[in-house]
This record gives C-alpha cells, structure tokens and sequence, in this order.
C-alpha cells in the first residue's frame, strides 16, 4: 500500500509528540516524584510506539518500545527516576528526533540505536551504571575509539615533550619520520616481528614515540599494524626496503616530517584534546546524523523513488481551526452583502450592475464551497492506514481476520479527525488483540477460522458513530471483576451490584487490563483509558455492548459541533427549517381524503402500510399556516431506525448543503430541534431532529 | 480612590438601566430573528451574528413587563457573561457613562418592576438620572427560569 499519503501527518504527529515527550521530561526532571507526568509521557511514548510500527519504522519502534519498559517501572513505582535514567530518556529522544529527521528528508528513519537500547535495557535490569551509568561509558568509549581509528590513519598524538625532541632534531639536520608497518594477517608471532623491526630502526635512529606501546606491542596487544616516529640520518627509501626485507611484513609506509607539519601537528593535538572534552556531550547525536545524511544523500541516488518520498511533507500546510473559523463567519458575512447587492442591482436595473453582481454570485458559491470543505474531511484519511496495520497484527498474533470497513466517505470536522486516529488504533489493537480468538479457539468453538471486525462511520442525527464489532469472544463479565477488585479498582460491594453496562466500562478505567502477558500491541493497560480521556476531550463518549462468545461491539459517539450535511429546506408559512437527508425516506403529496382518524391520530396510506401523519406546523406552533386548510398537502416520509412517520408541511424549498450550527449555550435541548444553519441570506433556519419527531 | 467603571445605558419603560462595559461584546439594530419554538415566551429565537448563531431575549418579557412593537430605537446588546453569548432587546441604547462604585446603592425591592435580585444596585448619575445597574448572572440563570416555569404552571 502507498503509505505516502500518510508520511506527512506521521510526520506531523510523531514531531508534535517528541515536542510533548521533551516538555514533559523537563517538567518531570523538575518534580521526579509526579507520577502523573509519566503517565502522559508514557501515553506519548506508546502512541508513537503504534505510529511508528503502523508506518514500518521498526528501529522507531523498537527504541520506543524500551523507553516504554523504563517509564513503566518508574509509573508502577518500581523505579525512581535518577539522573543517569533522565540522560538516557533524553538521549533517546536525540535518537528519535534524528530519526523522523531522516524520514522528513526523505530516509527510512533507520539508524544503530544500539548503544542506547542496551543501556535500556540496563536500566530495566536495575544496573546503575557507576557514576555516569552505561550510557556515559558507552559514550565516551564510542568516540574514543573512533578518534583512534582516525589517529592511526593520520598519525600519533605526541606530547609537548616529544614534540621539543622531534623539533630540535629536525633543526639539528636529521630526518625525522613517520613510519606505519602492517604485519602479514596470517602472521603468528607479531610480537616477534615487531620486535625485529623495533631492533632493525633503533640500529639506524632513534624511536621517539610509537602507537601502540611498546609494552603493549610485546604483549601482542595490537591489530596488524603499529606506526612509530623516528629520527634518523638514513634515507627513507633503504629504510623502507630494510623493514619489507623483514619475513612476514606486509607494507611499510614512510612519511618524512618537516617543520610545518610538525607545526599543524601540534595544532591538531590541540583540538582534539578539546574535541575530547566535548565529546561526550555531542557524540551520541552526530553518529545518527552521520547515519541520516548517509541515508538520505543514498536516496538521492535513486531519483524517482527518492522524490516522491521528498515531495509528500510539503503538501500540506497546517493551519488554525480557529483561523477557518473566522474565514468562514467573514464569508457569511460577505454573502448577506451579496444578497443585498442583488436586490439593489435589481431595483436600480442596471445591466452592468446586475452582470457583475451576478458574477460576484457565482464565483462567491464556489468559495463557499471551498471554505467549507476546508474543515471537513472524510474518515477515510482515517481509516485507509488501518486494514495494513490490522493485517499486521493479525499476522503476528497468528490470528486470521477480515477488516471489514463501510462509511469511509462520511466526514468529520479537521479537528476531530485529527484527534481520532489514535483512540481508534487502540480500540482496533484491542479487538484484534484481546476480542478476536485464535485460530483453535474460533474452530472449537464452532465459528469460522477468520474473524470478522467490522468498522463502521455513520452520520445519525445530531452525532456521528463510529463503531468498531468484531465476532470473537466477547467479554467475560467475571473475569472483567475479579481482575477490577485485584486491582482494587471496585471493592467488592460495589462489584456486585453493578450493570453489565458498568462492568465493561472498567475497561476503560486507568491502569486496568486484563492481559496477562505484556505484549507490544495491547495489554499495558493504557489503550483504552487513554481512548476514553481522548473521546471524552472531543465531546463524545464510548459505549461498549458485548455478548460472552458472540462478539463485542465499541460505540463512538461524536457531535458534529461542526459539519456539513446535505439536507430538505422546507417552508412553514414564512419559517424555513432544514431536514436531514439521512432520515427522509421520501417525499410526496396526499390529499385531504386520504388521511384517516385513528383514536384521535392521524394515519396516511403509505406502500402497503399506514404511517403516522404528524402535523410539523402543530408541533412547532407555526402562526402562519396550517395544513387543514389545504386540500392537498406536501408531505416528508422521515425514519427513525424501521420506524416511519410522514411529516405534513407547507412547501419544498430544495436541497442544500448546510452547516450545522449550534444554539448557543444560553438555550436548553428544544425538542424536535438538532440545531440551526446559516442560509446564504444571512437568516438562521433550525435544523430538525427527526428522532426526537418519531416516539 | 474608588474604582471607576464605564457603564452602557440602554432603556427599557420609562427606566435607565446599565451593563458594565466589559460583559458587552456590541450593540446591534434590529435584525432578523428566527423563532425557536417549544421554549420560554421571552427567547424570542436566534439571530445570526457574524456567522454565529445567538439567542436573543425580550427583557422585557424577561422582567414580566408589558411588551412593545420594535421602533427604530429598538436594539440588541450581545452580552458575554461566562462562555454564554446572548441578545438582549432592549428599547434603546445611547450612551456610556463614568460610574463610581462607591455611587452604587444597594437596590429597593422591586424597581420599575423588576425584582431586586435581578439588580446590582442603584447608581444615582448627575443629579436627577437613576441609573438600574442589572446582576447579569441571575438574569441568565437557567435554573431560575425553570422555576418561574413550574410556577406558572
């Protein structure tokens, strides 16, 4: 699958949550013992965990994942946080910054996040590492050692009083130079040999300094190659052909050293032990930036692959709800002038007048169509990276599965797409993880091998559901309370007189979960209590029906605080209402006789049934108009689940798209009424609610 | 020194009532008003204000006064009091003025017909101007409105 489209609010996401991760580690490094600081760093951790392995970053993952392990010994208090854990944290989070740098440039975000992992990994043993911990060491060894292997390629280091000698030599007249010797691989007595050429150089000159040691280089403590200075009067050349005459001596180079260089020498030694002191503060970013530059300058090497990858970040820009908000409320502004300008040019009949106006018209709509897409986007940005990471899961929990998706098109406001995509991951881990059976399980059970989860987005009133069923296992009601009370998030009172409805909701409760194996998917007990916090931020609430063996079903309720939906203008005298298109069935005209009393209520022949006629101008206490008076009456057939009613009312005005708006908070719940939407003369019309008609 | 406050004065009868300056967001003419039915007589509907949806009261329906026709006078103060919005109708509103806190007497039982708890006090302007200073919030309480509902029923 193209996961392109995916990569910049990955992106997005996974720098929005390093920036939390940095600002509450700070926070927490000021107060160690708030634990409920933790809890949101490692809700951050471990949706970033979810993302990165949604998007097949493994190495994200796997560093997320042991930050994971640490953060959830020191929020179950068994381990305090202390310094060298905050450095390690912190150094991770360098890790992971580089990282999603990587991918931002167009990399794979991979990098040897090694060292790190292990001193973790440490960390979770409970090894305090002495002093600086594992991680300092392994820090500081990394660039030594790497200073070393740059030192044996260029030269040694010497120090000031080697440095004198090698002067005054030179001014002196002597030669003095740098020789590198490599010892045969299949060698086997290199201490014997270097032996040899140490005897055969100090016949000729004088040795000043050599690297190794010469202890070091008779106890056999080096590769295959030493490297020396040397002061002598001979000619480089015969010296060379003197050490290769040697058995078993595979190269030799010369290097004659002047003043100058002996100069710049010195200058390099000084930046190093510099480099030295600075290293271990810097070192454990560069080797990862080294890495990303690498990758990224790798990719370019491959054109049309690279580019794409490059391209996808800047397509989108991220902008302010609150800026489209305003932009939309000066456009119904601008439209009220429109409507007045009309009426203007109409009245003065000016043909230029009019021709302009009517262009203002035309191009006005097609930027109120725009101004409303804005907000408005459909699940689908959603829901398309679930069915790989389903598949995923599937496969590594062994389990077989259909994700069975409908609704994909329904949409939601930025905001709330923005922020459902987490929750719904963890209910979906959930299902996949905990509701699902396995394979054995599902046959003895006497149900097909592949479950089903079903994921469905419907608009319904007033709310949009998104629901999320699978056909597995269902939820053991007892086993939901015993695991409660041993946690003690009942007590055992409690327990026994709560509704089944009350017991799944446990679920949700923090720090609960049923699992008892840790696994990366589910089981940490941090999924659902975060979905629950997130839904409750967005206005909505979750609702979970199960039935033991046959399945469970996950009920998101969200409102459309702001949304678009097509919808019946209607007419009621000189009132405008909006019906929903989602419930009107059809729409029609009856005549007077057709209608017919039934203890005292009006019914309309409709197909092969009678449906109930419900007068919209009785019920709403319409002034002018009545439809008594009419001989024949409009009629709109709406539906609440596979309930019908007819709704008698004056006159169609036509389909319109409409923002559903809200009556401001002074007013209380008006029966029968969702809402209200701006028409594009500027005048409010209330949006009905067709549930709240049919009783 | 006493803490000055500006203060808007707006009409209602053949009383001067004031709104402290701050919980006023503007003032507006007339303007359409769309009727919410199956709710309180006084909410006389909404009003689309910039694109926002506003609910607007008679104060005078609020207060239990005779209602008028809407002249050319007639407007509507937005009020922001907590995170409500909401109109008043008023039947005119023309002039701001200086108040002294200190000039703020605590109200009689009932002024012009409005009952003291819908009051803040009475601020006495210049020398013959009385000046009804209105508790926003026990105006808007919702709770209270439920109650005056049942009684009436």
């Amino acid at each position: 699958m193209d996961m392109n489209q995916y990569l910049s609010m990955f992106i997005d996401e996974s720098n929005d949550h390093l920036q939390s991760l940095n600002e509450k580690m700070l926070e927490l490094e000021g107060s160690p013992e708030d634990i409920s600081i933790v809890q949101v760093i490692f809700r951050s951790a471990h949706t970033l965990k979810g993302m990165a392995a949604t998007m097949g970053f493994e190495d994200l993952a796997a560093l997320t994942h042991q930050m994971e392990n640490v953060l959830d010994l020191v929020r179950n208090d068994k381990l305090k946080m202390q310094n060298f854990i905050f450095d390690t944290l912190f150094k991770s989070l360098d890790a992971l910054e580089a990282m999603v740098q990587d991918i931002t440039q167009g990399g794979e975000g991979k990098a040897d996040v090694s060292a790190i992992v292990t001193s973790l990994q440490a960390i979770v043993r409970g090894e305090v590492p002495n002093e600086d911990g594992a991680s300092g060491n392994a820090g500081s060894n990394a660039p030594a050692a790497s200073a070393e292997a740059a030192i044996s390629k260029e030269q040694i280091q010497l120090d000031e009083f080697q440095h004198s000698i090698l002067e005054q030599s030179l001014a002196a007249g002597h030669r003095v130079l740098y020789i590198e010797v490599s010892i045969r691989e299949d060698c086997q007595l290199k201490a014997a040999r270097a032996y040899m050429v140490f005897d055969l150089l100090e016949r000729s000159g004088e040795v000043v300094k050599s690297h190794p040691t010469v202890q070091e280089i008779e106890q056999e403590k080096f590769d295959r190659s030493f490297s020396l200075y040397f002061i002598t009067e001979k000619d480089p050349e015969e010296l060379r052909t003197m050490i290769l005459n040697l058995s078993e001596i595979e190269d030799a180079k010369l290097v004659s050293i002047d003043s100058d260089t002996l100069a710049q020498l010195a200058e390099k030694l000084e930046k190093e032990e510099e480099e030295a002191i600075a290293a271990p503060v810097t070192v454990e970013a560069a080797p990862v930036a080294e890495v990303a530059a690498e990758k990224a300058s790798a990719d370019d090497k491959q054109p049309a692959a690279a580019k794409k990858v490059v391209a996808a970040p800047s397509r989108t820009i991220r902008v302010d709800i609150e800026r489209l908000d305003v932009l939309m409320n000066l456009f119904s502004e601008l439209l009220i002038d429109r409507v007045r300008l009309e009426q203007l040019a109409t009245e003065i009949k000016s043909q230029e007048l009019t021709e302009s106006v009517e262009h203002m018209g035309r191009v006005s709509s097609d930027l109120q169509n725009i101004v409303m897409k804005l907000r408005m986007v459909a699940i689908d940005t959603v829901f398309n990276r679930f069915p790989r990471m389903v598949r995923d899961l599937a496969k590594s929990l062994g389990k077989k599965l259909d994700l069975v998706i409908t609704g994909a098109e329904t949409e939601l406001d930025r905001t709330v797409i923005d922020e459902i995509g987490d929750p719904l991951v963890h209910l979906l881990r959930n299902s996949v993880d905990h509701g699902i059976e396995s394979i054995a399980e599902r046959v003895a059970a006497g149900k097909p091998e592949t479950g089903t989860v079903n994921l469905r987005a419907f608009h319904s009133g007033n709310h949009v559901f998104i629901e999320i069923q699978d056909d597995g296992k269902g939820i053991d009601r007892n086993k939901v309370l015993a695991s409660a009370l041993k946690k003690g998030v009942v007590t055992e009172d409690e327990s026994r007189s709560m509704t089944d409805e009350q017991v799944y909701q446990l679920l949700f409760a923090p720090g609960f979960s049923t699992a008892e194996v840790i696994s990366d998917i589910s089981g940490r007990g941090v999924g659902l209590d975060v979905v629950k916090s997130k839904i409750a931020t967005l206005g909505g609430h979750v609702a979970v029906t199960s039935t033991l063996g046959e399945g469970t079903l996950f009920s998101v309720q969200l409102p459309l605080t702001l949304s678009i939906i097509s919808a019946m203008m209607i007419r009621l005298g000189s009132e405008k209402y909006a019906i929903p298109l989602s419930s009107i069935v059809e729409t029609g005209i009856i005549r007077k006789e057709q209608v017919r009393n039934v203890h005292g209520s009006k019914l309309i022949p409709y197909r092969d049934a009678h449906i109930p006629l419900m007068s919209l101008s009785k019920f709403f206490d319409a002034a002018d108009y009545s439809e008594e008076d009419e001989e024949e009456t409009e009629i709109v057939v709406i539906r609440k689940g596979d309930r019908l009613a007819a709704l008698a009312i004056d006159s169609f005005i036509g389909q319109n798209e409409i923002v559903i708006k809200n009556l401001g908070k002074y007013l209380p719940q008006v029966q029968g009424i969702s809402g209200a939407t701006i028409l594009g003369d500027g005048q409010v019309a209330l949006i009905l609610d067709p549930n709240a008609l049919i009783k | 020194m006493a803490e000055q406050i500006k203060v808007i004065v707006f009409a209602l009868g053949n009383e001067e009532y004031g709104i402290d300056v701050d919980k006023v967001r503007t003032i507006e003419r007339m303007m359409p008003i769309t009727r919410v039915p199956k709710t309180y007589s006084f909410i006389k509907g909404v009003i689309n204000l910039r694109g926002v949806v506003i609910p607007v009261i008679d104060l005078r329906g609020r207060f239990n006064l005779e209602e008028s026709e809407y002249t050319d006078q007639t407007r509507i103060i937005i009020v922001a009091v907590g995170d409500m919005e909401v109109g008043f109708i008023v039947d005119a509103a023309n002039d701001v003025v200086d108040l002294d806190r200190d000039n703020i007497d605590s109200p009689p039982e009932v002024v012009g017909g409005v009952k003291a708890k819908y009051l803040d006090g009475v601020a006495k302007v210049g020398e013959d101007r009385l000046l009804i200073m209105l508790n926003l919030a026990e105006v808007l309480n919702r709770g209270e409105v439920a109650h005056l509902e049942q009684l009436e029923d």
